[in-house]
């Protein structure tokens, strides 16, 4: 056992020799290496925790939404569709929900305002996201000027500075009480921006939803997992994109790896010659290729992975934020929540260490068979 | 020490550049002497040499290496063991034991330092790398070239490089010493030397095979046994 380790260590200390003594090749061979894996990790952490994100957000979602619609768009639903929703069997509680859009020209964002059915909050108050609070400087006790849309201004105050699992469910929201809420908007009394929905058994949705449509033609049921599905496929195909754009540089980096593993040059070569005129075993210099093609890989990998962590989660993925993000979510900005999946690291390194590595030893395990006694005659 | 019955080695079997080598070759060497095989250019003498030194196989005959040990054969006492037929494993174990060697070129690997590639031939075995950087260093010192222990291999000068070879073919303490025209690049004050150190391998019991055409090797006093050759087969005295 011991000999065993000695020995991977000796053979280890000559392939780090080997890998320095070739510094040219074979650091030109891992920054480009570490630049695909950086990418393709990149596209992947981003894609992955903005869909988890979408998830966090839907988790406490309602099980259904209904929306008034009118010219195929979005209208505000009167109080009155409430009654008649409740009363389809198996809807357990319908109730109305108010929430808009707000541009703020100061800082060019656009905030998502919402009136909250679990808490209360005053007239004149409101609790703002850590987005909004970053981008106008605002905190608690601090008080934000709106416009409303008569042109009128309206102050609020600040109580509370939102702090949720998840930045993108919090980092544009403004809550704020009702009657401010119709105040700045000029919302018509009696309606509602649209009605959610619980239903006893949430097997029954698509039936119930198929109801709501009959009875009242005007009105768009939204399912959640609809919702979730759509998510999933945008960022999904956001992804795809990215990555076909990008398939081109992938596609040279395999020739170029390829190329570059799976080719020995004539010194190589004649060292192969000589090790085994040495009495290496053909395992032996396999072994050294082995190593060879796990030290470049597997240094590449981790270092592409780190600097794509480092990329999305710290500094907001400037590369790819406009492609992947799309533009509804631009701003205020708001910090990707860390997330990373075990499966699809698993995966990106089975598609670049291993292929990598194998192709490195194929090359000398056809060197390592020939006769030693070449080395004699070079 | 090694015994050759009819060795025979043809390149390119049934082509029509179809060449013999060796053609039939009988000869034993004998433990401890020094042996030198004398011919021209293309007389066979560095196929034979190789097919000694277990590099290569025979195309058919036999080759008997005696006292050596291979792990995982079983075998009777000191008796013999036919080379010719064992697996490329076993062959290279045979090798790796009982033969230490000297090419005409010094073949030493251009870029890490000379004391590693003096280290190079005991890397497989498993031994601790501590300890085989101390043998290391010893024979350099025996050499009187450990002063470059720690510089490149390719920054040494003909001599130099001849002498760091001989440390390698030394580093795992071999029966015998396999030399293919080990002057060929050295001038006449660096060969005599390197027939010095023939002489102090012989003294400490060392078997020494060298296929050389230079007559500082071959005239040389130290020399036991001369053997000629020419196209493939032994020249009668």
């Amino acid at each position: 056992m011991g000999k065993s380790i000695e020995r991977q260590r000796n053979i280890i200390d000559f392939t780090l020799s080997s890998l320095l003594r070739r510094k040219g090749k074979n650091i030109s061979l891992m920054i480009v290496y570490t630049v695909i894996v950086f990418v393709l990790a990149s596209v992947m952490f981003f894609t992955h925790s903005i869909k988890k994100e979408a998830h966090l957000i839907l988790k406490d979602a309602p099980e259904m939404v209904v929306q008034k619609m009118i010219a195929g768009r979005h209208e505000l639903i009167p109080e009155g569709y409430m009654e008649k929703i409740g009363g389809i069997r198996g809807v357990g509680s319908v109730h109305g929900r108010l929430w808009g859009y707000y541009y703020d020209p100061t800082v060019g964002a656009n905030y998502t305002l919402l009136v909250p059915q679990d808490r209360k909050i005053e007239s004149g108050e409101i609790i703002i996201g850590n987005g909004i609070s970053r981008s106008r400087l605002a905190y608690e006790g601090d008080i934000i000027g709106f416009r409303s849309y008569d042109g009128s201004p309206m102050n609020l105050a600040i109580k509370e500075i939102l702090s949720y699992d998840s930045e993108l469910v919090s980092s544009d929201l403004v809550l704020i009480s009702r009657d401010d809420f119709m105040t700045l908007f000029g919302m018509p009394k009696g309606h509602f921006t649209d009605l959610a929905l619980s239903v006893r058994n949430p097997r029954e949705l698509p039936t119930i939803a198929q109801k709501i449509s009959d009875l009242l033609p005007d009105t768009r049921p939204i399912i959640r997992n609809e919702i979730e599905r759509t998510y999933d496929s945008v960022f999904d195909w956001r992804g795809g994109v990215m990555v076909l754009i990008l398939s081109t540089a992938l596609l040279s980096f395999v020739i170029f790896a390829w190329e570059k593993a799976s080719g020995l040059s004539a010194d190589e070569k004649r060292e192969i010659g000589i090790l085994k005129g040495l009495g290496w075993e053909t395992s032996d210099v396999i072994m050294i290729k082995f190593w060879e093609g796990v030290v470049v890989s597997l240094s590449s990998f981790l270092v592409g992975i780190i600097l794509a962590y480092i990329h999305v989660f710290f500094t907001h993925a400037p590369l790819f934020e406009h492609t992947l993000k799309g533009w509804a979510i631009l701003y205020p900005e708001f910090r990707l929540t860390p997330f990373v999946d075990a499966y699809q690291i698993f995966t990106l390194f089975f598609l670049t260490v291993v292929p990598y590595t194998v192709a490195t030893i194929i090359p000398a395990w056809r060197a390592a068979t020939v006769d030693p006694d070449s080395a004699m005659r070079t | 020490m090694i015994d050759l019955i009819d060795i025979r080695k043809v390149f390119n079997v049934g082509r029509p550049n179809e060449f013999r080598a060796v053609n039939g070759v009988t000869l034993s060497i004998e433990q401890g002497k020094i042996s030198v095989l004398k011919g021209p250019s293309g007389s066979g003498k560095t196929t034979l040499l190789s097919m000694m030194g277990c590099m290569s196989r025979p195309t058919s005959g036999r080759i008997k290496v005696c006292g050596v040990k291979i792990s995982g054969i079983a075998q009777d006492g000191d008796r013999a063991i036919e080379v010719t037929s064992l697996p490329e494993r076993f062959l290279t174990e045979v090798r790796r034991k009982t033969f230490g060697f000297i090419f005409q070129q010094s073949n030493l690997i251009r870029g890490i330092t000379v004391i590693e590639n003096v280290m190079l031939p005991a890397y497989p075995y498993g031994a601790k790398h501590s300890d085989l950087r101390v043998r290391a260093m010893s024979l350099l010192k025996l050499f009187n070239i450990s002063d470059h222990a720690l510089h490149r291999a390719e920054w040494l000068s003909g001599g130099e490089a001849q002498r760091a070879t001989i440390a390698r073919a030394l580093m795992n303490d071999p029966f015998a010493i396999i030399a293919d025209e080990p002057t060929a690049h050295l001038d006449t004050k660096l060969s005599r030397e390197f027939m010095e150190i023939v002489a102090r391998l012989k003294e400490d019991g060392k078997t020494a095979l060298i296929a050389s055409h230079d007559p500082i090797v071959y005239e040389s006093p130290v020399v036991d046994r001369v053997v000629s050759m020419r196209d493939g087969m032994l020249v009668p005295d």
